[in-house]
């Protein structure tokens, strides 16, 4: 799960990482107010959406006046940012935040993930804070510092302190640093966070340590345990669609093609996309109906699926194992029936049942095109929106 | 012969009396020698009851002592299912198996620290489980269209392991052992520690190996294979549609920071003389004219 930035600072601030002072807002009143209340003579006026190079697509200005934060926010309230991680279409601003200007001596890049390799937490440093940290690693990495980080032990004061020395810090700031990287491991690891970024954490004039952007990401499997993280989930920033998928336990991914595709099974759905591909057209979604595929799933899933205008056909694809394919073809007829399909529906049944699943398609009284393996259902499919 | 399990196995079930633990164990008994491999089950505090004639004890230690038991199968729910792993690793079983899905990624890192110092081998969590067909099955996947042979294979996912068990069937290519490693960022065995227990395996005569987009585990695998791999192997890799920064289902299938993404993985993969397809259609028929 993701969440802003303004909520990632808040959670951060809990466990002793500095931030600049700031204020969340929805309105153009609201920033002048909080500006207001802020103080100062220099504010920056952010925009809050779940995706970063928000600054490059014109989304964070700085303002040297009450009038000017004004006309700032009314400027990217509202605006349609596009960055490198959203979609082409962008998303709308919704959510401010107004920050007091920081007078900035130093930018670094401070990141924690879960490592795959070593199976722990590592922490990544680096002084080329500030731009574009994917090209630091790809062309010099050995400009990335990393920090495996034992479990049991949490991070050390002497394991900050080597990883500070490698960084770009004053002297007079050691000691400050030190403190924001524990703060912000501790932060990672109590919250079951996935990713906390800090792209640029920055030494003010006066050494301070602080977190002028912050990212935080939250593991799914363990929202359970952590309420309070789940009422930061800002719906306004997930797709509809995926959000009605998830209420019937479905994996729903919207894409740019021309075929529907309903699979059980999440590698089975990506191999069933690439066939797709493969035989010369492209996916409209990614869903995964998970192991079960009940009538009540399925129906949800086409129903999501041609909410979509640009689907063209229907590709199912179910390998039936505890379940039976019997079961999952009276599901789709009943579906298919239910919400009176558009679309040439394409199905390609497999596994425990398969020929009495095939019958009962065949007799369903719904034009069903049958299908026997991947690749003839996918041949099929193409040709169907080629019709 | 076969790898992490066979007839002589003996199976304790973790969860056994939860509706999934109970249910999966019923098709595990009516596979081959279910009978005579599943023989204990595992629920705090039920001791004493029987599922389907076996015996429920309340700790793996005491269903160790009493029945021999050697593996242990995880369904325990998501919250406890990594303590329940910690349990079997303490009584010092041979191979956790750990099917629940959903288990929180920093109680795997902390079972995973926990298993440095132990003998214990974890499949999963999040898996379909293992089968060396004709003797024994482990886990949820559909028993009959698996049939004993010589090709090895492995897995980051389920359904899709289906169907390539019934491409290689329905080519008259039967299996040593399956093995669904799962989908999740932290696990036990990763495909390279399966390969290379199939290139020991004399049961074993080539070799599939499903991946996946995110991560680097297909990639390792591939270095390994090209300094040590001595029979043939098929790959294919999902994912190539797949667009960057969003997760597929499996919480370790996502392309981030431009890594993971399945051309890489394929590049790695036939460099080192793995042969792979594109065609999830294929995979069968490409390990069958691979060994012709």
């Amino acid at each position: 799960m993701k969440i802003h930035e303004y909520q990632g600072k808040e959670i951060l601030r809990q466990y002793g990482v500095a931030t600049p002072r700031g204020l969340a807002c929805f309105s153009v009143d609201e920033a002048v107010a909080a500006a207001q209340q802020l103080g100062g003579e220099l504010w920056l006026v952010k925009a809050q959406i779940h995706a970063g190079g928000r600054g490059k697509g014109g989304g964070v200005k700085l303002a040297r006046s009450l009038d000017e934060v004004g006309q700032r926010a009314s400027e990217i309230l509202g605006m349609t940012l596009v960055t490198h991680q959203t979609t082409p279409e962008g998303k709308q601003v919704k959510r401010l935040l107004i920050e007091e200007g920081i007078d900035i001596k130093t930018e670094l890049y401070v990141g924690v993930v879960v490592d795959r390799a070593s199976q722990r937490v590592v922490m990544m440093a680096s002084s080329e804070g500030g731009t574009e940290i994917e090209e630091v690693a790809a062309r010099t990495p050995e400009k990335i510092h990393k920090l495996t980080i034992d479990p049991v032990a949490g991070l050390r004061d002497a394991e900050a302190d080597q990883l500070v020395s490698k960084l770009d810090v004053p002297q007079a700031a050691m000691a400050k640093a030190r403190e924001f990287l524990i703060g912000l491991y501790n932060a990672f690891w109590e919250t079951d966070s996935s990713l906390a970024e800090i792209n640029p954490l920055v030494v003010t004039g006066d050494d301070q340590v602080i977190a002028l952007d912050a990212k935080l990401n939250f593991d799914d499997n363990a929202l359970f345990r952590h309420a309070e993280l789940n009422e930061l989930r800002d719906l306004d920033e997930e797709d509809p669609a995926e959000i009605e998928a998830s209420k019937y336990g479905l994996s729903y991914i919207s894409l740019d093609g021309d075929i529907g595709c309903l699979v059980n099974g999440a590698g089975l759905a990506m191999a069933t996309m690439d066939i797709i591909k493969l035989y010369g057209s492209e996916p409209a979604n990614f869903l995964d109906v998970g192991g079960g595929a009940t009538t009540e799933q399925v129906t949800a899933g086409f129903k999501i699926m041609l909410h979509n205008p640009g689907v063209k056909a229907i590709l199912v694809n179910i390998f039936g194992g505890i379940m039976r394919c019997d079961v999952i073809a009276e599901g789709l007829v009943a579906a298919a029936k239910e919400i009176n399909l558009t679309v040439p529906l394409i199905v390609r049944l497999e596994g425990t049942n398969v020929e009495i699943g095939r019958d009962i398609l065949a007799n369903s009284g719904v034009a069903i095109t049958a299908a026997t393996t991947m690749a003839d259902a996918a041949e099929k499919a193409v040709a169907a929106t080629r019709n | 012969m076969s790898i992490l399990i066979d007839k002589y196995t003996r199976v304790v079930t973790q969860g056994i009396t939860g509706k999934t633990g109970a249910f999966h164990t019923r098709n595990c008994l009516e596979y081959a020698l279910g009978k005579e491999t599943f023989v204990a089950g595992v629920t705090p505090g039920k001791g004493g009851q029987s599922v389907e004639g076996i015996p429920v004890f309340n700790t793996v230690v005491e269903a160790k002592r009493q029945t021999g038991a050697n593996v242990a199968v995880v369904y325990v729910p998501p919250p406890f299912a990594a303590a329940a792993i910690d349990e079997s690793v303490e009584a010092d079983m041979d191979v956790v198996i750990c099917i629940t899905e959903g288990v929180p990624v920093k109680d795997m890192i902390l079972t995973r620290s926990k298993m440095r110092q132990k003998k214990t081998v974890l499949v999963g969590p999040n898996c379909p489980g293992v089968i060396t067909p004709d003797e024994i099955k482990i886990g949820i996947m559909p028993g009959y269209i698996h049939k004993k042979g010589s090709i090895g294979v492995v897995s980051r996912s389920g359904t899709l392991t289906y169907e390539v068990v019934h491409q290689l069937t329905t080519l008259g290519l039967g299996q040593s052992t399956c093995v669904g490693i799962g989908g999740d960022p932290v696990n036990g065995l990763k495909h390279v520690d399966v390969v290379r227990m199939f290139n020991d395996d004399p049961q074993t005569e080539g070799v599939v190996m499903c991946g996946e987009i995110g991560g680097s585990d297909e990639e390792e695998c591939a270095q390994w294979i090209k300094q040590h791999m001595t029979k043939p192997v098929v790959g294919f890799i999902a994912g190539v549609t797949a667009p960057p920064g969003k997760r597929m289902g499996h919480a370790g299938a996502i392309i981030s920071g431009g890594k993971g993404t399945a051309a890489e993985k394929i590049a790695a993969l036939e460099d080192a003389d793995v042969k792979v397809t594109k065609n999830p259609a294929e995979i069968g028929s490409l390990m069958k004219s691979v060994l012709a």
